[in-house]
């Protein structure tokens, strides 16, 4: 440090270090005491956290620490405590039928908390939190189904999924009569006016009449003669108030137009028998069954 | 070396290259998005080769040694508060749509989606407004405390369009939907390796520049400055090695994989905070604190102590990003304690800061950008403290991947890189611009409250919802399931969300209204005796 220059501040009566940049000069304070103190404290904590847990490696493995903690061992155990606290039904689960789980008040208990908690963090995502769908995304909480309700087709259809990638998926693809010239645009509108009035809503006579031939030749080996569709390939029935894209005539157009089909995953590749029987137990349970 | 221009006509032929490369490129390649940043290379050397050409016929770039080079801070304090309203505006609308989803949800236009918003808004702020503020307040700083004009001709000038240029291709980038998804380091190999030429020609302009220096020691604010540099090169470099597609393709793979990859992304990461808004941010305040209060620095000897030991640590922080990950569990313990040991050379800016207004404490009254600075430094103090913490292993447990972080993120960003750039903009417009004084000082009093309330609701807001879905999340039922989904835990931070956003729109506002007070300022009559002799004009024209 350069002495010549130095000179004491007025208002502090510190010396300066005698450097100036600008204008801007140093003073010579010493390091404050409690910084260098609570530094050093700091420094040893580590330097104590070393000595005690997994630290510093070296050219096999590292320093294992006294306390002999292990992340990976936790975890196994706080598994093994995770278990222990889900309970015996945890095993009941995975040899009881379907059935048994609904008629099994504490099995059933145990099915719908772990249904609900798969359901939030995986299903949620499309059919929404409460399970009531949106367009696109079927409804899970009334009781108009697609594929089918009870306990064993839900459980299918979670396993497998809807035009998924497993060999098993529930499939079927309903043509896009528009779309690939199937019929003409006119066809397609008194179409949309013939599931209107199927629908019971006041609907164009003359297109029904027109529509009558169209609708019987390429829509009742699926839809059915009287339009009440069938679960065996997921043909929606059209006389109900529930529509999966929408009620209006644009909608119902657009989906003769394009014949959209919604994929679902086939959840038997994420999670185990149990987890999916557990799934199948909670939505037949909110589906008002 | 033409005294004209020096390194102009280099500069210039080196631009027309540049631009029929990247034409042949726009040309040759297959890959569209390669093709539209291609396209804003060419661009940018028309626009630079015609402003190059006048430049150098007008004499503009001529060489006055005995002159400082303040041109280029000029531009660098406009483009820094240039984007910051834009950083700060996309964050605004980014947390708008965090608020409502479902009625800010663009799902026919990709671009305005939250995914490439949210770099946008990290970029924007980060290295735009503040890569900005530390680029032209570095230019400033470096040669008052040196006596000596900025090194290297038109390198200057290259510097900061070359960065203007990065954030461009940058932030079209994103919009466009091309990433590294590395966080902070998003932009694709060839605008690293753009980012990287004008690092090194900064770089070179720094070194120069205290080469030439007429002051027998380098002024601390200067190491700091230094120290930025240098290892913001380092890290950028060596987190984004990757191995692109082709020379013809915008896409690129890391060179490192799985978790050698996640440590060397969060030692950049965390580094980016070490040294670009930890670093940088004291280099500003170790020159504009002392010199706007008329005081001493506190103690040199602390400069020095807290210097080094701020280097020496902090390199080693990182990996408490990758508490609880597969992450080595001695490598968390080394990030973790080194984080603590941190805690105090961080202070140490703080105090010098703080302490450098004994004798001027008055100012805190009087001087509302002093205390837009002394604001900066207690929410820099509270931020290093907050960091420490958070990298506990026991508290991380708790905090990781919730809100806290954001706030914690935040609280150092708005009170800490904000407030000392503003406080440093602020002092810099009239000595720039030669003015008295700003145009309002009463604007700045309402820029410092508006900001100031603004950076509190936020950081509050992202407490309560922080600390609340981190418990959410943990929380089992006492069958042993988790007690909530993820979706329950965001709907409940619903009007946390809100107060964050209202908080964000109220910091932007000051920001503008700063905007406005150093627009008029600059257009004040000039404090210059040529002008001043002039007929008398009312203050405030």
């Amino acid at each position: 440090m350069t002495g010549e220059n130095r000179e004491t501040d007025a208002v502090t009566g510190v010396e300066t270090t005698g450097h100036e940049w600008d204008g801007i000069r140093e003073l010579d304070n010493p390091l404050p005491r409690w910084w260098l103190w609570v530094f050093w404290a700091c420094v040893l904590f580590s330097i104590g956290y070393w000595v005690a847990m997994p630290a510093w490696p070296g050219v096999s493995g590292y320093t294992k620490g006294l306390l002999g903690q292990s992340d990976r061992r936790e975890v196994a155990a706080s598994l093994v405590d995770l278990r222990a606290l889900r309970g015996a039904e945890s095993g009941r689960l995975t040899s009881a039928s379907l059935e048994q789980i609904e008629q099994d008040p504490e099995l059933q208990t145990y099915a719908l908390a772990l249904g609900q908690s798969v359901f939030g963090d995986n299903c949620a995502t499309c059919h929404g939190a409460g399970g009531a769908g949106a367009k696109g995304y079927a409804n899970l909480r009334d009781d108009v189904w697609l594929w089918g309700g009870s306990l064993e087709d839900i459980r299918h259809t979670i396993e497998f999924g809807i035009r998924s990638e497993d060999p098993q998926t529930r499939m079927s693809a309903m043509p896009a009569f528009g779309r690939d010239g199937l019929l003409q645009p006119a066809q397609v509108a008194d179409l949309t006016e013939y599931v209107v009035g199927l629908s019971g809503r006041p609907a164009s006579k003359a297109a029904v009449a027109r529509a009558a031939p169209v609708f019987a030749e390429q829509c009742v080996s699926c839809h059915g003669p009287a339009g009440k569709g069938d679960q065996a390939v997921g043909a929606p029935d059209l006389t109900d108030g529930d529509w999966l894209y929408g009620s209006d005539r644009a909608s119902i157009s657009a989906q003769i137009h394009n014949g959209r089909g919604g994929v679902m995953p086939a959840w038997g590749r994420r999670f185990d028998p149990q987890t999916i029987k557990a799934l199948a137990v909670y939505i037949h349970a909110n589906s008002g069954q | 070396m033409d005294r004209g221009s020096p390194g102009g006509s280099v500069l210039l032929v080196l631009t027309v290259l540049g631009g029929l490369l990247f034409a042949v490129a726009a040309a040759a390649t297959h890959d569209p998005l390669f093709r539209f940043q291609a396209y804003i290379f060419v661009a940018a050397a028309v626009l630079g080769g015609f402003a190059l050409t006048a430049a150098i016929s007008s004499g503009q770039l001529r060489d006055e040694p005995d002159k400082y080079m303040d041109g280029v801070v000029r531009a660098g304090v406009i483009a820094t508060m240039f984007w910051a309203a834009v950083g700060m505006l996309v964050g605004v609308f980014i947390a708008t749509q965090l608020s409502w989803p479902n009625l800010f949800y663009f799902p026919e236009a990709g671009w305005l989606n939250f995914g490439r918003l949210r770099p946008l808004h990290t970029s924007g702020v980060i290295f735009a407004f503040g890569g900005n503020a530390l680029i032209c307040t570095s230019f400033y700083v470096v040669q008052r405390t040196c006596r000596a004009r900025l090194f290297g001709g038109v390198m200057p000038w290259f510097v900061f369009w070359g960065y203007q240029l990065f954030i461009v291709l940058a932030a079209t980038g994103y919009l466009a939907g091309i990433t590294q998804s590395r966080e902070y380091a998003e932009p694709e190999w060839y605008v690293d390796l753009w980012l990287t030429i004008v690092w090194v020609a900064y770089l070179l302009v720094f070194l120069g520049t205290l080469w030439k220096r007429r002051e027998p020691h380098i002024y601390v604010a200067n190491w700091f400055y230094l120290a930025f540099i240098v290892t913001v090169a380092m890290l950028h470099i060596v987190n984004n090695l990757a191995v692109p597609v082709g020379l013809l393709n915008h896409h690129s793979y890391s060179l490192f994989a799985g978790v050698q990859d996640a440590l060397t992304q969060w030692w950049y990461g965390h580094n980016a905070v070490g040294f670009f808004l930890t670093a940088g941010f004291l280099g500003m305040m170790y020159y504009f604190v002392p010199k706007r209060v008329e005081r001493p620095v506190y103690s040199y000897r602390l400069s020095i102590v807290h210097f080094w030991s701020l280097i020496f640590i902090y390199i080693w922080a990182g990996p408490h990003h990758l508490h609880y990950t597969a992450l080595p569990q001695w490598a968390q313990t080394l990030g973790m304690t080194f984080s603590i040991m941190l805690w105090m050379p961080s202070w140490g800016g703080m105090i010098n800061g703080l302490m450098t207004l004994s004798g001027a404490w008055d100012k805190l009254r009087t001087d509302p950008v002093v205390r837009m600075m002394v604001v900066a430094i207690a929410f820099y103090g509270m931020s290093t403290f907050e960091g420490p913490v958070m990298a506990i292993r026991a508290v991380n447990a708790l905090s990781h991947y919730t809100d806290w972080t954001i706030g914690h993120v935040h609280s150092g960003a708005l009170g800490w890189v904000g407030f000392i750039s503003f406080g440093a903009i602020y002092c810099l417009v009239p000595w720039l611009w030669k003015k008295e004084a700003l145009f309002s000082n009463r604007l700045v009093e309402w820029h410092f409250w508006i900001s100031t309330t603004g950076i509190l609701l936020y950081i509050c807001a992202m407490w309560v919802s922080g600390i609340m879905e981190g418990l959410m999340w943990r929380e089992y039922t006492p069958q042993g399931f988790l007690a909530w989904s993820f979706i329950e835990t965001v709907s409940a931070k619903h009007v946390e969300n809100v107060i964050r956003m209202v908080g964000g729109l109220m910091y932007l506002s000051g920001v503008l209204v700063m905007i406005y007070n150093l627009w008029r300022t600059v257009r004040l009559p000039s404090a210059e005796p040529s002008v001043a002799l002039s007929a008398p004009l009312p203050a405030a024209a």
